[in-house]
């Protein structure tokens, strides 16, 4: 399947991907009714320092520990996509604490989220990768991933 | 303090109902210009830091910036026009030679401008490239003035070494040093792809560039930087750079700060030095003495490869390429006094050096009637900006064009003209890692091979209209040309009519 990839060395820490994805996700119109004077909750991260940054977002795992871990069933995968039901979530951080990438965390509301490619949003690609000003971050298919 | 300020040059207009506070402006701007004010939650810009690159307006995801040319503004006077005045405060308070980058930006005649191309109507059909082959080939190398055959009567096929270019395009010497890794990568990559050259500069050739060696030219100047054997060996041809457009009369400079890792590898110099070319070449005094360092190079290279001897337009530019067609080069380059640089002094940038639209002409008209125009190709450079530049290059009897300003803005130079800081937000002009790394070789040789393929289209359409069907048949053909709002003086060296003629 078509996955998130990111390439370190084009990283240039700008964090738009950041902005992108917390307007792809806020389901307004306009960035800035979206995002103006607000304290934004993206699905990718940012990671790094001035030297090296890289961003970091659900790497849709062959065999998903979230999906293992959650303890309301709110974490599943559908056609290779880990999702998350939202109304499902107890918010018991159960999934933040197993994920080895860090690709969870809570939303606005207190409930988790994650990166869902964007495909259940009005983008309907990565809103991240299509911002990227260096290509450093890239949606394309590799085969699958080794755990 | 106050009687050295300047007021910025321009202002940083940020629309606040629509920024958003992210912050990507602050950590793109390596002049430091933007700020996060946390007190009052919103962006800030210290505009005196600003050199107009546009890297914050392109990235801001709301479009919330723009920059816009100061209006504070001394008493207008025709004669001190406020730039003047502050160059010379500039001096009063520094005691120093200005600095320039890139090419001359003052308001002196284009040529190109004002010289319009023919095209086909009624009595001769033009041509439809879309329909019909239509040739951009050219080869570029002293051509035989004779046929031979051997004692059987079948031609004697031996050709002098020749450099075969797809389009008669080629990327001007920009020295590894003077840009960065990923824009040297980008060039190598695109000339490869489409099957041209692009030109190390004096900046020697990094390893990992040896394998795109047959569309390099590899550069000999004064300096002879990063100059050794296997240099040589790697490359399609050698220019000897006697000179710049520029900075005619002078040398180069590379500050010590952008010698570092690679680059001082690469150059063969020790890190923090400064690279410093001499003006002349310290063993070319005559035209004998450049034919000494031709054959050199010829040697050196087993008469495998074309020697290409690039100088800069200047007064006597018919009578030096003369020089240099006698002296056994097989390609001369000329560069415009509106050529780019890295860093000149501003006063030598905008003040020597003269057209090279006049420079070719003349250099054509003087090779032809001295019955050598066939010993040499001609190759001209110094702002060539668009096909149509390339088309009448060609027609004033060019063999090909270099682009060097072009190719750079193809990469993302905004033309702000501060490459001499080495702060370049646009990752070219720089060997900073965090800001080289903004230039993706992947993103960049593609927008080149775009610029280049869409200027061959061009070429081909505008060769069309001509009924010309091989770039070969336009090569000096300045009946193709007319000039508008030229004097008899200008139109005669030309070698064109006036339009309407």
């Amino acid at each position: 399947m078509k996955r998130i990839y990111v390439n370190e060395e084009w990283c240039l820490g700008c964090r738009l991907c950041e902005y992108n994805c917390a307007f792809a996700n806020s389901g307004k119109r306009d960035m800035v009714t979206a995002l103006k004077g607000k304290p934004i909750f993206p699905r990718i991260h940012i990671e790094g320092d001035d030297k090296i940054s890289y961003a970091v977002s659900c790497r849709h795992c062959t065999d998903p520990i979230c999906v293992k871990s959650c303890i309301a069933g709110a974490i599943y995968k559908s056609d290779g996509v880990v999702q998350i039901r939202k109304n499902k979530c107890v918010g018991c951080f159960t999934c933040v604490l197993v994920c080895p990438y860090g690709a969870l965390s809570p939303s606005e509301s207190g409930v988790m989220q994650k990166c869902e490619l964007c495909l259940t949003n009005s983008v309907g690609e990565p809103a991240c990768v299509k911002g990227c000003p260096n290509r450093a971050i890239v949606y394309e298919e590799r085969g699958a991933l080794n755990e | 303090m106050s009687i050295e300020f300047i007021y910025p040059e321009f202002e940083v207009i940020r629309n606040e109902s629509r920024c958003i506070a992210c912050r990507v402006c602050e950590r793109q701007c390596a002049n430091e210009v933007h700020s996060y004010d946390p007190e009052r939650g919103i962006m800030v810009a210290d505009e005196s830091k600003c050199v107009n690159c546009h890297r914050c307006v392109a990235l801001c995801p709301t479009r919330a910036l723009k920059i816009v040319k100061s209006d504070c503004a001394l008493r207008e006077n025709a004669n001190w026009p406020q730039s003047t005045i502050n160059e010379i405060y500039k001096q009063a308070s520094s005691g120093g030679v200005l600095l320039s980058s890139m090419g001359n930006p003052n308001p002196l005649p284009v040529y190109w401008d004002k010289i319009l191309i023919n095209a086909s109507q009624v009595t001769n059909p033009s041509i439809d490239p879309l329909r019909e082959p239509m040739e951009t080939k050219v080869c570029l190398g002293k051509k035989k003035q004779e046929i031979r055959r051997d004692e059987n009567g079948k031609l004697v096929c031996e050709m002098t070494p020749q450099l075969e270019l797809s389009v008669p395009i080629m990327f001007s010497a920009m020295s590894y040093g003077s840009i960065s890794y990923n824009a040297h990568a980008s060039l190598a990559r695109a000339a490869t792809e489409l099957g041209i050259l692009y030109n190390t500069g004096e900046g020697g050739l990094h390893e990992d560039f040896y394998v795109y060696g047959a569309n390099t030219i590899v550069q000999v100047a004064s300096g002879r930087f990063g100059v050794h054997k296997d240099y040589l060996e790697a490359a399609a041809a050698v220019e000897i750079k006697m000179g710049q457009g520029a900075k005619p009369g002078i040398g180069g400079h590379l500050p010590g700060a952008k010698i570092v890792g690679d680059v001082s590898r690469t150059r063969m110099i020790p890190e923090g030095t400064d690279a410093i070319s001499p003006a002349p070449h310290h063993d070319i005094y005559s035209i004998e003495d450049l034919r000494q360092l031709v054959y050199s190079l010829k040697e050196a290279t087993e008469y495998k490869k074309p020697v290409i001897v690039k100088v800069a337009a200047v007064h006597n530019i018919a009578a030096i390429a003369s020089g240099i067609a006698r002296s056994g080069a097989d390609i001369i380059s000329i560069d415009g006094f509106r050529g780019g640089t890295g860093a000149a002094p501003t006063r030598i940038r905008n003040n020597v050096g003269i057209p090279i639209e006049l420079a070719l002409a003349s250099v054509d008209q003087r090779l032809r009637e001295e019955g050598i125009r066939d010993n040499v190709s001609l190759v001209v450079g110094g702002s060539i900006r668009s096909s149509a530049d390339v088309v009448k290059a060609v027609a004033l009897g060019a063999d090909a064009c270099y682009i060097g300003t072009a190719a750079l803005i193809a990469l993302g130079c905004h033309l702000c003209r501060t490459c001499h800081s080495g702060k370049c937000n646009w990752g070219i002009a720089t060997q900073r890692p965090d800001l080289v790394k903004r230039l993706n070789p992947d993103i960049g040789s593609k927008r080149l091979i775009n610029l280049v393929r869409a200027w061959q289209h061009e070429i081909k359409e505008l060769m069309g209209g001509m009924g010309i069907n091989s770039i070969e048949a336009l090569r000096g053909n300045r009946l193709m040309l007319r000039g508008v709002g030229l004097n008899e003086k200008e139109l005669q060296i030309l070698g064109i009519s006036h339009a309407g003629e």
